[in-house]
């Protein structure tokens, strides 16, 4: 007659059940503490040296050409709506600009981050399929329908915003204008291109039937079916300025991949002298106050120019040597007698 | 004429469906009482609280009850509203709606086992009669309805609450037991309907016609009222002695047929069970406070439509329940192998509380008591037997019982094992115990039958047989002795020895079955068995020929022959040789009004002398012999045993039953019982009927029972009184002789000296009547009876005429033994910090000694006595203790030895006036000077006051432990009830929290379980609040930089999956599994239970802590990200997706970490590191090292404690500050 194991309530002896799994738990007594604080803090120390030293060797341009001051080169193209009005921004080196150089455009308090404007755009034109063609979302609203109620391919602010400032960079040589060559080929995300935007399939062989009743964009100079002729593949929904557009950037001061300058002569860089940036001014910032800039600039390893990342490092970490060291004192100095087991 | 007269039936049915019941048979003629009567409920049941079409409206607004989820549900809705919706509409309705699914199947799934169990009950068979098939037919329960005639077998359970109408007991009785309603396994009587026309041995239900109207269904277990109105006219008045209750078994008793009342939800039982009840815990109470905390912070920054509250929290902490629950119930520590029991935790959402307890109100007898009681020592006409053999062989069987599997105990254990279970199960359940039920359906044979149906919980097979007092056994023997003394007071002795065994034989209602048979009934022998000799009546004879009162003993000085002749009764010229004839006291046994069926035979055969003593001898071999049995019962377990030794005593109250068996051991044996006479064998005697004219029983007002029999040889009729000794004593005639004054002397001295061991007294008592006397008094009490109005006061006024003047012939000493463990149990408790407080319902001096046994009491501790006959005098003596606390304080200041700790001793009666308003405020003000309050003769109703009164008065957890009926009530009162599933039925049980089946248990449950639980609990909280401000302060900052636009850097699939998915997981494992200090060190160092009771894991200030921690860490991982990244020409998901996964590896890791402020807590450790931390460290040394490092904090803590002690700033050095603060402002405002 067994006792145990005879009763049908009996818990099961389990190192599960009977709350024995085996366990760490780790408890941070200063032993831990002082030296693991000590190593970190050298350890940020280090990567901010890093960090900084290498963003001190990344070289920015930054002109801003809104036009605001008088002086300013493109302040007459913010008088009146003149059209096509271009202006000259001229700017010299005197080292080389290592390539290869990133030539962006910057925009400033301009919040592509609004949530009205971040959900205005139809995602099914956008992968090319023509129902939507005829009929946009309601999202993109009031963007969908022009006055005549035709509807707006590509439709919603996003697209009717879309950045159309263009640019060309001369190095004056001697007097003489040298256009210096500008790269636009893959400056757009990979999977935009070829996953995320699609555009519709040629009706008769010609790529502009398929958008045949539809109306561009009312701030478009020109319809989507005609942002690159030269290029089929640069065209429509496909196009590098449209994807790099789209992809709406994060913060309402930001730049966005205009050019890079790889090829030619320039593909080591710019080298030092005098340049001149034609720019055809057609975007209108000032109405929200907004700024409009070019920036040059080249990468490293850790991507662009920032001494903030750095110098984080460096106060975290010496935060953390200095912690040790604190409680390094204070440690010897009212330490328990029965603290060091 | 026909017609008015049916006219009038039908107006006078109608006006009956308004607050009355009318129940014909089911096959009645009368259309309008058919159509009432279909009216009334059926008898299936419906426990569920839903049905198909129900479920979804009301779980909805059963769910919609939470702050929080009202709170998501109009956020949900508000996004579809255009103009606000942060995101699509369909995401953000996700969550709501898997949280409240969840909780929705949950839900479903306990409804559906409800349903289930309902389903089995209602599809159990019994035997309806079928009009048409002119027979029993078999029926399932839901559709037996009102007015059906039932019947029943022995053993089966009964499916409504009806009336009786027959029973196969010649007597009209039926027994019950109803364990299933009330948890008590005593049998109770049930009587046929007086008066039926047909009363003959079969019931033909053609013939029953009558008419019963009854009250209306209400959930009064003890009261039915109604009246059955015959054909002729007859109306004989219903009581709830004739109602059978659905869900009770049918004991004893053959068949029974009955009519039902009520069916279904209108029964009794069905009426009495509320289902489960809703707890809500501290920590869920402030958590609720903290919810509407973090709508008030929303509000402020409400830019943004998030996640702020953590709408997986009440899921979460719902399984974290559960899992924690799943624990407690399969701990090997808390698990009987005995009961085959381990913890039943019926409140679901409490576990943190057991972390908390501040206050802990136990009840003594079961609770910290065995509750067996066994017969420990008497003192029977002043002079005390010792029974010291008896001590010797408890104190062996107790290291026996202790020890291993206690011999004795297991095959009762065993057998009782099953039912026990079995109860403990239906008792989860609301309704009626299925388990029994299919137990017996599949069982025919008697074996099983009979390990089955296990004598109920104080039923004997002693497990341990009184060892007799040499002394009181030579005396007793004297009886039957043919030499014997001739002295007077010897004499007079003798026969009160006699009419104390006799008094402790039948004075009691206990009920006797064999085991062959199981809950039948011995039944009394049809043929009397004769008395064996001669000279067996003459040896009673001279019993019988000792004076009756002691008065005329001592002016008599004749020699034994002639005293005898003189003072025998009604004068009778009787012999004391054994030549005299046996005639005289046959006659005189059936003198007066013997009751016809009484049969004492004339014996016809005289007998040798010789055999008398021989007889004797037998008898002392066979009680021998039967010690010898019970002691080896386990291994042989033969059913081969001594007949006598196979009788089972099945008693309402332990007490009795010991005392039973104790005067067995003396061989003076109850061997079966009947409404009408009781048969019992004496010393020297074969089977002796003795009549049972009346029993007046045990009433908790007038504490005593009492019995009116005829004297089986003295035919004289005398009452036999049983009772508390205070009650006794009052009422014990003070006769003018010095002997019987010196027996209530002497009995008082033993009394005060068995309540100085612990020993719980009962006094025994005689009153001989005169005819004249009896007859005057049975015409009253048989009006008493027969009234329907007032009955119970009559009788007890009855009672209380008959229960007067009596002779006092003894008093028994029983003792309850400790559970094990106790002591170190409530050491360890007060320890951790928990006042702990007895109530009980015994005397003082048993209180006061067994709070000494149980170390609650220390001997250097003060006792505070209050015992105040008025309130002024309550209040007086209040201030008067207050002072002489005062005085003990200073007094203690000066003593080296620090303890002083007071202990407040209060009674009943001072309970009152301490519970009254005007007194609340300094009684608690006083308990919380004292370490202990010890409350006796307290009542339930008294119990439960006191705890409601500390509970919301001082505002403290309170736990409240008790195993009987009579703590309910406090039970359900106290935040955390806990039943110990004991001796005395599972009533506790049922209305408790957790049930437990050892006081020991309480110790791991609450330091360990409720410590884990709650720091879990509080921590996982915490952790959900953190990480929930932490996360949706990242999605503030960037409103900033979106102007206010309400966007998210983030993909809503990935914001909506942070709680359900990413971090859902983690605490939930943390808040079931996380252990911060072991249970062994837990239960090695009780102190660490403090830091739960003043709810250090969870106080308002850390959950503040915990937020601008929280906003910290959200600032860190928004703002290096954007300086970053600042103007450069990242994209918003871009962003966003570092940030998310930056704070979600921070937020995990801060689970692993699980500190609310790193620095803070390193500084913590390294400096003075709290005593959780430093106790952490002690378990990774060595064994050795821990144990000296153990050691050492204890005696840290006590210097500690001794130093606080000598720096006392007011008079409660040892209460808490705070408590104290908080009471004399509670006193002050009560008294203001």
């Amino acid at each position: 007659m067994k006792n145990e194991g005879e009763g049908s309530e009996r818990p099961d002896n389990t190192a599960f059940t009977q709350q024995r799994l085996p366990a760490w738990q780790p408890i941070l007594s200063a032993g831990i503490v002082i030296p693991g604080f000590l190593i970190i803090g050298l350890a940020f120390i280090g990567i901010g040296i890093g960090l900084f030293l290498t963003s001190q060797t990344i070289q920015v341009l930054e002109m801003d050409y809104t036009g605001v001051e008088k002086d300013s080169p493109c302040f007459r193209c913010t008088i009146q709506s003149s059209q096509n009005c271009t202006c000259d921004v001229t700017f010299s080196l005197s080292t080389l600009f290592t390539g290869p150089v990133f030539f962006y455009y910057g925009l400033s308090n301009y919040f592509q981050n609004f949530r009205k404007y971040g959900v205005s755009k139809d995602y099914y034109q956008l992968t090319g399929d023509t129902k939507y063609f005829k009929s946009p979302q309601d999202v993109c609203a009031p963007y969908a329908y022009d006055s005549k109620s035709n509807p707006i391919v590509p439709c919603g602010a996003i697209a009717n915003s879309m950045f159309n400032d263009t640019f060309e960079l001369y190095q004056i040589i001697n007097g003489t204008k040298k256009q210096v060559p500008l790269d636009g080929k893959g400056i757009s995300w990979w999977t935009d291109y070829n996953i995320k935007y699609r555009n519709p399939s040629p009706v008769n062989g010609s790529f502009a039937n398929a958008f045949e009743g539809t109306v561009k964009p009312i701030n478009w100079p020109k319809a989507a079916y005609e942002l690159d002729l030269t290029d089929p593949y640069n065209n429509g929904f496909l196009n590098q300025d449209f994807l790099v557009w789209m992809r709406r950037s994060a913060l309402p001061q930001f730049r966005k991949l205009y050019r890079r300058i790889t090829e030619g002569d320039y593909s080591a860089g710019l080298p030092a002298g005098n340049y001149s940036l034609t720019v055809h001014y057609n975007y209108p910032v000032l109405s929200f106050d907004g700024r409009k800039k070019v920036v040059f600039s080249n990468v490293s390893w850790m991507g662009g120019k920032n001494d903030f990342l750095g110098i984080a490092y460096l106060v975290v970490g010496s935060l953390c040597v200095v912690m040790s060291v604190v409680m390094l004192i204070v440690y010897a100095k009212f330490k328990f007698s029965d603290d060091d087991a | 004429m026909i017609q008015q007269l049916e006219s009038d039936q039908g107006g006078m049915a109608k006006d009956l469906t308004k607050n009355r019941r009318v129940v014909m048979p089911s096959w009645t003629e009368h259309e309008e009482i058919k159509e009432l009567q279909q009216s009334y409920s059926r008898n299936k049941v419906r426990t569920t609280k839903y049905t198909f079409l129900s479920f979804l409206p009301k779980n909805l607004f059963e769910q919609l009850h939470r702050f929080a989820n009202v709170y998501f549900v109009f956020l949900g809705a508000l996004n579809f509203v255009p103009i606000v919706n942060a995101f699509q509409p369909e995401i953000s309705v996700i969550p709501i709606i898997f949280v409240m699914a969840i909780t929705a199947v949950k839900d479903l799934w306990e409804d559906q086992r409800r349903r289930k169990s309902d389903q089995k009950i209602n599809n159990c068979s019994c035997e309806v009669y079928d009009r048409k098939q002119k027979q029993y037919v078999e029926r399932r329960w839901a559709e037996v309805c009102v007015g059906d005639l039932v019947r029943l077998c022995c053993n089966e359970i009964i499916p409504a609450d009806m009336v009786l109408l027959h029973s196969s007991d010649s007597n009209g009785v039926c027994h019950i037991e109803t364990a299933n309603l009330d948890g008590e396994t005593n049998l109770k009587q049930r009587q046929v309907v007086r008066d039926l026309p047909q009363q003959g041995p079969e019931f033909v239900p053609e013939n029953y016609s009558s008419r019963i109207e009854c009250e209306n269904p209400n959930n009064d277990l003890r009261r039915f009222r109604g009246f059955m109105e015959h054909p002729g006219k007859v109306r004989v008045g219903l009581h709830s002695e004739n109602l059978l209750l659905r869900s009770c078994t049918v004991r004893n008793t053959e068949t029974v047929i009955g009519i039902v009342v009520y069916a279904g939800h209108e029964t009794k039982a069905m009426q009495n069970n509320s289902g489960p009840r809703y707890k809500r815990s501290k920590l869920e109470r402030r958590l609720n406070v903290d919810v509407l905390w973090c709508v008030v912070l929303l509000l402020v920054m409400c830019f943004i439509a998030a996640v702020l509250i953590p709408i997986s929290l009440y899921v979460s902490i719902e399984i974290v329940k559960l899992g924690q629950i799943y624990f407690i119930q399969n701990d090997l520590d808390l698990y009987n192998p005995v009961l085959d029991t381990g913890v039943q935790c019926r409140a679901l959402n409490i576990t943190e509380d057991l972390g908390q307890i501040q206050h802990l109100f136990s009840d003594k007898t079961g609770t910290l008591t065995e509750n067996r009681m066994l017969f420990r020592r008497c003192t029977v006409a002043g002079t005390e037997y010792p029974h010291k053999e008896n001590a010797i062989s408890l104190e062996q069987y107790e290291e026996q019982g202790c020890g291993d599997a206690d011999h004795s105990l297991t095959l009762r254990s065993r057998a009782s094992r099953k039912s026990l279970s079995c109860k403990s199960l239906s008792c989860n359940r609301s309704s009626v115990s299925l388990n029994t039920l299919t137990a017996e359906s599949d069982t025919h044979s008697v074996h099983d039958t009979l390990r089955r149906h296990t004598p109920g919980a104080f039923s004997s097979t002693m497990e341990c047989a009184v060892v007799p007092d040499p002394d009181l056994q030579v005396k007793l023997n004297a009886l039957s002795s043919p030499m014997r003394s001739a002295l007077r007071q010897e004499a007079a002795e003798i026969s009160h020895i006699l009419d104390f065994f006799i008094a402790l034989t039948v004075c009691n209602t206990v009920v006797v079955s064999s085991p062959t048979q199981p809950r039948h009934m011995v039944q009394m022998p049809v043929v009397r068995t004769p008395l064996r000799s001669l000279e067996e009546m003459k040896a009673m004879f001279q019993k019988l020929s000792l004076p009756r009162f002691p008065l005329s003993l001592n002016q008599n000085t004749d020699t034994p022959p002639s005293l005898t002749k003189k003072l025998f009764t009604r004068g009778r010229s009787a012999s004391y040789f054994p030549n005299s004839s046996p005639q005289t006291p046959i006659t005189n046994l059936q003198s007066p009004t013997t009751p016809s069926g009484t049969p004492s035979n004339t014996p016809s055969t005289p007998v040798t002398p010789a055999l008398s003593s021989g007889t004797w001898t037998e008898d002392m071999d066979d009680i021998q012999k039967a010690k010898d049995n019970s002691v080896r019962e386990s291994d042989s377990e033969s059913d081969d045993e001594d007949e006598e030794e196979e009788l089972l005593y099945e008693a309402e109250s332990p007490d009795e039953a010991a005392l039973v068996q104790a005067a067995k051991a003396y061989g003076c044996t109850l061997l079966g019982r009947s409404p009408e006479q009781v048969l019992v064998a004496f010393p020297g005697t074969g089977p002796l009927s003795i009549p049972l004219l009346h029993v007046l029983p045990f009433s908790s007002a007038r504490k005593r029972m009492s019995v009116v029999v005829r004297h089986p040889l003295s035919g004289e009729v005398v009452v036999y009184t049983k009772g508390a000794d205070n009650v006794i004593m009052e009422l014990a005639e003070a006769a003018e002789d010095g002997f019987s004054r010196e027996i209530m002397e002497q009995t008082q001295k033993h009394l005060d000296q068995y309540a100085r061991e612990g020993l719980r007294t009962l006094c025994v008592a005689k009153k001989v009547l005169e005819e004249q006397e009896y007859k005057a008094w049975l015409k009253r009490h048989e009006y008493a009876e027969t009234s329907i109005e007032n009955r119970e006061e009559l009788l007890l006024e009855s009672a209380e005429r008959l229960e007067k003047n009596l002779t006092l012939l003894g008093a028994t000493g029983i003792v309850d033994r400790l559970q094990e463990e106790v002591p170190e149990t409530i050491e360890a408790l007060q320890e951790a910090g928990i006042k702990v407080w007895v109530l009980t319902g015994d005397k003082q001096e048993t209180a006061i000694n067994i709070a000494f046994a149980c170390k609650l009491l220390r001997p250097t501790d003060h006792i505070l006595m209050a015992n105040c006959d008025s309130k002024e005098a309550c209040e007086a003596r209040f201030h008067e203790l207050e002072h002489e606390i005062t005085q003990v304080t200073k007094k203690g200041m000066k003593s080296e030895d620090g303890s002083f700790d007071c202990v407040l001793v209060i009674d009943g009666r001072t309970l009152d006036y301490a519970l009254e308003k005007e007194l609340q405020g300094s009684f608690l003000n006083l308990t919380c000077c004292c370490r202990s309050v010890i409350c006796c003769r307290s009542t339930p109703l008294q119990k439960s006051q006191v705890v409601r009164l500390v509970r919301d008065k001082l505002k403290v957890m309170t736990l409240a432990i008790g195993d009987g009926a009579n703590d309910v009530s406090m039970i359900q009162v106290a935040d955390v009830g806990v039943g110990i599933s004991g001796q005395e039925g599972m009533q506790a049980v049922m209305s408790s929290d957790f049930a437990i089946s050892r006081f020991k248990f309480l110790r791991k449950l609450i330091l360990v379980h409720g410590h884990w639980c709650y720091a879990r609990l509080a921590n996982m909280i915490l952790y959900f609040f953190y990480k929930n401000v932490m996360y949706v302060n990242l999605l503030f900052w960037y409103q900033f930089f979106c102007g206010f636009s309400g966007h998210t850097m983030t993909n809503s699939w990935v914001l909506i999956f942070f709680n359900l998915l990413f971090t859902s997981i983690p605490p939930i494992i943390y808040g079931v599994l996380d252990k911060d200090v072991s249970g062994e060190t837990l239960l090695d160092l009780p102190d660490l239970y403090k830091s739960g009771q003043k709810s250090q894991a969870y106080l308002p200030s850390t959950f503040w802590v915990n937020i601008v921690d929280a906003f910290y860490q959200s600032l860190v991982c928004f703002f290096i990200p954007y300086f970053a990244y600042a103007g450069s020409d990242i994209g918003v998901f871009s962003f966003g997706s570092p940030i998310n996964s930056s704070a979600l590896l921070i937020i995990l890791l801060h689970q692993l970490v699980l500190c609310h402020v790193i620095l803070f807590r390193v500084f913590c450790n390294t400096i003075c590191p709290s005593d959780l931390v430093r106790a952490q460290k002690m378990e990774r040394l060595s064994a050795q090292d821990y144990y000296m490092s153990l050691q050492q904090w204890k005696e840290n803590k006590a210097a500690q404690r001794l130093s606080s002690r000598h720096i006392p700033q007011n008079l409660s050095v040892n209460a808490d500050v705070p408590y104290l603060t908080d009471c004399n402002a509670e006193a002050g405002a009560v008294l203001s």
